[in-house]
């Protein structure tokens, strides 16, 4: 699975109220989309675009479970997310509603506004603009399947579908 | 290959490798799958029909109603009738209904099995580890994965070994010990870690003792807290009739990503101040500051287990509590309160003031009987002390033991109790 994306770019301990502020959680994800990081940039969500990648620091997602939190991010048209390290939760979350997370050390020659390009079977995230590249551990094939799927329930959904033409399939053929 | 720590060795055996490193995706084979009234049926009910209804065991799903038990409006009596069409529908034998709180009644009925990967749709489900298996909290969508297929994918943790030597002394319990490390370490100073309890001062705890070192895992953000099964864990689960269990033990030269050492016989009993579970401070200090109180809160998964109920009565014994303090008691498991009641500990306290409440989640989780107003303060022996938690968004939460919160109680203000210990 490859990504291209502009890059925005943020610090550490960037936290589920700032992705999507509490006041927002009565809102769909759909709506807290266009509210998302609100509480450090009041016009991201004007200004992102789709393909869209976030960088940043350590502990990114920290503080409450939401899920709505990584889903606002993706319906804002976010396609991955790279820090330094993720929040537990949040890093579950991400991956399970079809949001690539990647945690890589060395992010620091990256600024706002480049081109990245990522390759997840690979490992590898090049800047194509400013030329580095960047390795990290590649997410297993299981796990970029579910991305690709668009996450966890519709990635089941595939699979018990696939499984249930199986079973059809053979009922046929032993009538025939 | 190098030598693995026990949380490692687990996660091999439920990838079916040799061996993990940490930073690593496995796919996990689940041994136990839980989820309550408030993540389960009700949350997985929709995405569970787009999966054609499909369970991977039956036997291997536990359901407990322990949130929002008994209800008390409509829309919780609602949510208890969803949970029960659920379990019918679907033949779930392991469905629990105001028997207890989720993370007690698996330990309790001996479904946890050492060695294994159990996971639960409730933040505290590390709880599991006292018994050593894997235990780790997941959201609904994730634990509808687990129902539908027996599997889960885990990012294989670091490992952090705390070490305890010496015995604790009377007055102060496994709780002191974690508000100590949490103080030490913060309330994410195990942020996607495993940690792994041992040394002679966690061997000479009692199983209710060790299920709060591995419950309040969680409140150092850590993944999962597990403490190596010995003799004592292994009794409990044949005598629950489960013998189908093959523990695990860390490599004798295991490495760990961070280690750290206490002792317990120098500990001394702690609270954990608002705003959170890390701003801790010496009991005996505080003393000093008469911290008034509304309420003292003797209940969750935490901190009302039978050892809990016996040591709050044990300071409180033919004395009364403070004039105008709430006393409330919330047995965590009907096996708890039954035992409390036959040998006379629940007496105690309701002779000293008590107010006895259901067995299940109840003020913990800001629900039920026992909700702060504006401005209120209790001490509890729950895990978490948030804003807002127990009530009101500006009512104070205090941490401590059992032990500390029954002596708070009789003085009406927060006190070390070594003052009321004969
Ligand atoms: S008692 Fe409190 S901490 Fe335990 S499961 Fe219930 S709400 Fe969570």
């Amino acid at each position: 699975m490859q990504l291209k994306g502009r890059v925005w770019r943020f610090g550490d301990d960037i936290s589920t109220d700032v992705i999507a502020p509490g006041k927002y959680l009565r809102l769909s994800s759909a709506e807290i989309a266009g509210h998302v990081m609100e509480g450090l940039d009041p016009d991201f969500a004007r200004k992102v675009q789709p393909g869209d990648i976030i960088i940043a620091g350590r502990n990114f997602g920290c503080g409450s479970s939401r899920e709505n939190a990584p889903d606002a991010l993706r319906l804002a048209g976010i396609s991955a997310i790279v820090a330094k390290s993720f929040a537990r939760i949040f890093f579950r979350n991400c991956i399970n509603l079809g949001v690539p997370a990647i945690d890589c050390d060395s992010l620091d020659q990256i600024a706002e506004g480049d081109i990245v390009e990522i390759d997840l079977e690979l490992g590898l995230m090049t800047n194509l603009t400013g030329g580095q590249q960047f390795s990290f551990q590649p997410l297993p094939a299981h796990l970029i399947s579910m991305l690709e799927a668009g996450g966890l329930v519709p990635f089941l959904e595939q699979r018990v579908a696939a499984e249930e033409a199986e079973k059809l399939k053979a009922a046929e053929e032993a009538v025939a | 290959m190098s030598q693995q720590t026990l949380s490692h060795k687990i996660l091999a055996r439920a990838a079916g490798k040799t061996s993990v490193t940490p930073g690593e995706i496995i796919w996990a084979k689940v041994g136990l799958a839980m989820m309550t009234d408030s993540s389960g049926p009700r949350r997985i009910q929709a995405n569970h029909i787009r999966l054609k209804e499909r369970i991977w065991d039956k036997d291997k799903v536990v359901v407990i109603s322990d949130h929002f038990v008994p209800a008390h409006n409509e829309g919780e009596a609602l949510i208890q009738r969803i949970t029960r069409q659920w379990v019918e529908k679907h033949g779930i034998q392991k469905y629990h209904y105001g028997e207890g709180i989720c993370h007690i009644i698996p330990v309790e009925r001996g479904y946890i099995r050492p060695g294994t990967v159990m996971v639960g749709a409730d933040s505290h489900t590390p709880t599991g580890g006292a018994l050593g298996a894997f235990a780790v909290g997941v959201g609904s969508t994730e634990i509808l994965g687990v129902i539908v297929t027996g599997e889960i994918w885990l990012k294989v943790p670091r490992t952090i070994r705390v070490w305890w030597d010496g015995k604790l002394n009377p007055a102060v319990m496994a709780k002191d010990m974690m508000l100590r490390l949490i103080g030490e370490i913060g309330d994410d100073g195990a942020s996607y870690q495993a940690v792994e309890y041992s040394g002679p001062g966690v061997k000479a705890l009692s199983l209710d003792e060790r299920l709060v070192l591995s419950n309040m895992t969680t409140e150092l953000g850590g993944e999962a807290g597990i403490i190596e099964p010995d003799e004592l864990v292994l009794e409990h689960l044949r005598a629950q009739g489960q013998t189908d269990f093959d523990p695990l033990y860390a490599d004798p030269d295991a490495e760990y990503d961070r280690e750290l050492g206490f002792d317990a016989s120098l500990l001394e009993p702690l609270v954990a101040c608002p705003p959170n579970p890390s701003n801790v401070f010496l009991a005996r200090e505080l003393a000093a500051d008469k911290i008034r109180l509304d309420q003292a809160y003797i209940g969750a998964c935490t901190g009302a287990k039978y050892t809990d109920l016996v040591a709050a009565a044990e300071i409180v014994k033919g004395q009364q509590i403070a004039p105008g303090l709430r006393f409330l008691v919330a047995p965590a498991s009907r096996q708890a309160f039954r035992r409390a009641l036959a040998d006379g500990t629940i007496s105690t306290l309701v002779e000293a003031g008590a107010t006895v409440l259901p067995t299940g989640c109840g003020a913990c989780a800001g629900l039920g009987n026992g909700i702060l107003a504006s401005g209120e303060r209790a001490i509890s022996s729950t895990n978490r002390n948030y804003p807002g938690r127990m009530g009101a968004r500006d009512s104070e939460v205090y941490l401590a033991s059992p032990r500390t919160v029954a002596a708070s109680a009789l003085a009406g203000h927060i006190v070390d109790p070594r003052e009321f210990e004969g």
